[in-house]
């Protein structure tokens, strides 16, 4: 599964409950769009550490890295670089 | 407490009304094990079941006034019977009983509809006007006794539970769409909606006038919450209000005591049970019995402050430990007795509560409901008071301290999390004026279950549940304080509809258990609205006056103690071990297509995150509860209706006439 594939599924499984893949874009913000409370934010962020091994300090949570779709995977691309 | 039912119109075009009293009779028998009576003449049937409290030998209702043309069935306590008595004795009036339900009666006589005006309890009433042929019916101020009805075939039905009425009814019980939407957002359904398709509760503070020559059932509201005009002055002297709330809360206790049989006291060592035990100790009540709930969860455990305060004044204490499994094994069965879904299974240990207490012969208990919602103790209250400042200063520096001051075991250092925050207590914070602005984010949050919802459910749903409430409030409403508005919503939605009934009266009632309720005296509460908002919640300091008005009667740790809500545990009740068969087979794909109120593919994502161990979110823990309670709902009225309800009263119950 590609990274994106990846973040789509737990996203949409977890916290939309649906399959249905026209239901979440990768621009949605998921605050803005109530996706994600805190909790579930910081259940991506435990996503992120134990799936992709990266390690997401404090100031790193922000919205601008965990926000949405498009926003982790700009995240992760950089964290891995 | 007791149960009360009956029908008016033309009844003898009914089935017998040795019949009818009977089956209504017996789905209420919990709720007065002591015996069953009724009166009927053509047009009108009134049942009573009793818990005999008061004048024990002679307190059969229902009950009459000197010439049998004014009759009453009543459930709830009139604490201040004795001076009424007194009162009507001295203009005349002749009395057969030593009841408080005799006063209801005379009074009637001498002040007609305004005879409610004069009465200090807990009530719901139905009293029959033979000459006028009028019947009256009411419920007490805040809503803590319950009252239901309907109209089928040009009569009113009512009782005091739901189960009573479908036992006669022809109609058989639907949900209501409507109902269950306004749950799943306030977590009750807006008044005078139930959970039924046209089944309405009497309101709090509501009279209603059946006339029987036109038909018309005539609606009046006969009270409600006093909050003074943001225009006008509020009391601000702490002194006068600390003196006068505690005198007027040591008599709202003092007169809770008037019974013929012992009052014992539910402890939760929180402040406003202890302030009651311990005002209770102080008047010298003999041997002082409290009863306690604890828990294996050390996040919901309360006990080392019930053992402070036991220990403090020395009561005879009696606790009973809930345990994941007991939630799981007594939630189907309680929601029978709730006739609601639920948002959280909070509930459910008080059917054990009172279980311990009848079991320890008790069935009078004063109880602390009320406090925070008439003296600003929930953290919605703080919530309110913060947007509000952030409302007025959208960027202010303060704000990250002012949340780090309410959720001290948060992480505020760094940037950490603060955006997220914002997006929950921002939400609508540019909207001060909206009426719902303290609610909106446990409207939201609540909400969120509804993406559950099955497509007809969707389809069928036409109304935006918080505009129905907002049609609903006083025209007043928009003169008061912000803090104001948020304690009038909480005692007009969650307090009656969930803590009262679902919580209160239905779990009591369970084990044949009365509760009462100090805080809820109304003039208490019509002082207490006089007050200003910074003597409830000085700073975040909550309930602040009641603090200090009653500071004498409390050890320093509970009065300081950090306040806890009171909560019990969700998923993990349901998903241990051994959970109960029911669990699956009601949120099963093939029960949850059969029902159609949720989307089960859904729900079999929940189920799947739920099982995989996953953290849960107070999200989840909503959604499961409410689908899960829904779909039981379902179960015992819909799926069990004819043998649950149609049968006919076994043998054995027995129900008398009188004349």
């Amino acid at each position: 599964m590609t990274t994106e594939t990846t973040l789509r599924k737990f996203i949409m499984e977890n916290y939309m409950f649906t399959e249905d893949d026209t239901e979440l874009k990768n621009d949605h913000s998921f605050l803005d769009m109530g996706i994600l409370d805190s909790m579930g934010i910081l259940e991506v962020i435990a996503l992120l550490e134990d799936d992709f091994n990266i390690t997401v300090e404090d100031e790193e949570m922000i919205p601008e890295n965990l926000d949405s779709i498009n926003n982790l995977l700009a995240f992760i691309q950089k964290k891995s670089a | 407490m007791c149960g009360i039912a009956g029908i008016y119109g033309d009844i003898s075009k009914q089935k017998a009304p040795a019949f009818l009293a009977k089956q209504m009779a017996y789905q209420l028998n919990h709720r007065g094990p002591d015996g069953s009576a009724y009166y009927n003449d053509e047009h009108a049937l009134l049942i009573h079941t009793r818990l005999s409290i008061i004048d024990i030998e002679g307190g059969e209702q229902p009950i009459h006034n000197e010439d049998n043309t004014i009759w009453v069935s009543f459930n709830g306590e009139i604490y201040n019977y004795p001076e009424l008595r007194n009162d009507l004795i001295s203009k005349g009036h002749q009395f057969y009983t030593h009841t408080d339900t005799e006063v209801i009666v005379h009074l009637y006589e001498e002040y007609r509809q305004d005879y409610v005006h004069h009465l200090n309890g807990q009530f719901a009433i139905s009293l029959w006007d033979k000459k006028n042929q009028q019947a009256l019916i009411c419920r007490d101020r805040t809503g803590i006794s319950p009252l239901f009805y309907t109209q089928e075939n040009n009569c009113l039905y009512f009782a005091s539970e739901v189960k009573a009425l479908l036992s006669v009814l022809d109609t058989p019980p639907k949900l209501n769409l409507q109902a269950l939407d306004q749950i799943l957002s306030f977590w009750s359904p807006v008044s005078p909606n139930t959970a039924f398709e046209n089944i309405f509760e009497v309101k709090p503070g509501e009279q209603l006038v059946f006339d029987l020559d036109s038909q018309s059932l005539t609606p009046s509201i006969y009270w409600d919450y006093p909050y003074t005009p943001k225009s006008e002055a509020h009391i601000c002297d702490e002194n006068e209000a600390s003196e006068q709330v505690a005198s007027l809360l040591e008599d709202a206790i003092k007169i809770r005591l008037r019974a013929d049989v012992p009052v014992g006291a539910y402890l939760s060592g929180g402040l406003d049970s202890s302030i009651l035990v311990s005002v209770l100790k102080s008047l010298n009540h003999g041997d002082l019995s409290t009863f306690s709930l604890t828990f294996d969860d050390a996040d919901l455990d309360e006990s080392s402050h019930q053992k402070t305060m036991v220990d403090y004044l020395n009561t005879q204490h009696f606790q009973t430990r809930c345990q994941y499994s007991d939630i799981a094994n007594d939630f189907l069965d309680s929601i029978k007795h709730i006739e609601s879904p639920i948002v959280r299974t909070a509930p459910i240990p008080m059917g054990r509560l009172s279980a311990l207490t009848q079991k320890n012969n008790y069935k009078v208990v004063l109880t602390g409901e009320g406090a925070d919602e008439i003296f600003g103790g929930y953290d919605i209250f703080k919530e309110t008071k913060l947007r509000e400042f952030w409302s007025h200063q959208p960027d202010s520096s303060w704000r990250p301290l002012l949340i780090k001051k309410l959720y001290p075991y948060l992480d505020m250092s760094q940037n950490k999390a603060n955006s997220f925050l914002k997006a929950f207590f921002g939400g609508g914070v540019d909207q001060p004026n909206q009426p719902l602005f303290s609610h909106l984010p446990r409207i939201a949050s609540t909400s969120k279950v509804k993406i559950f919802y099955s497509d007809q459910v969707k389809a069928a749903l036409n109304h935006n549940a918080e505009e129905q409430l907002i049609e609903t409030l006083p025209q007043q409403f928009n003169q008061w304080r912000i803090f104001d508005k948020s304690l009038y919503l909480e005692s007009k939605t969650l307090m009656p509809g969930y803590l009262l009934n679902s919580q209160g009266d239905r779990m009591l009632m369970k084990h044949s258990v009365e509760g009462r309720f100090p805080y809820l005296d109304h003039r208490v509460i019509e002082y207490a609205a006089q007050l200003h908002p910074k003597l409830k919640m000085k700073g975040f300091n909550e309930k602040y006056i009641l603090k200090k008005a009653m500071q004498k009667y409390l050890p320093d740790d509970i009065l300081k103690r950090y306040k806890q809500p009171y909560r019990a545990p969700n998923i993990p009740s349901f998903f241990n071990d051994d959970p109960p068969a029911y669990v699956e087979e009601l949120l099963s794909r093939e029960y949850l297509d059969k029902t159609y109120y949720f989307n089960s593919a859904k729900v079999a994502l929940l189920l799947k995150k739920i099982k995989s161990g996953r953290a849960i979110s107070q999200k989840d823990n909503t959604a499961l509860v409410s689908i899960l309670s829904t779909q039981a709902w379902h179960y015992h009225f819909i799926d069990q209706f004819e043998s649950n309800f149609k049968v006919p009263a076994p043998e054995s119950f027995k129900i008398h006439r009188i004349s």
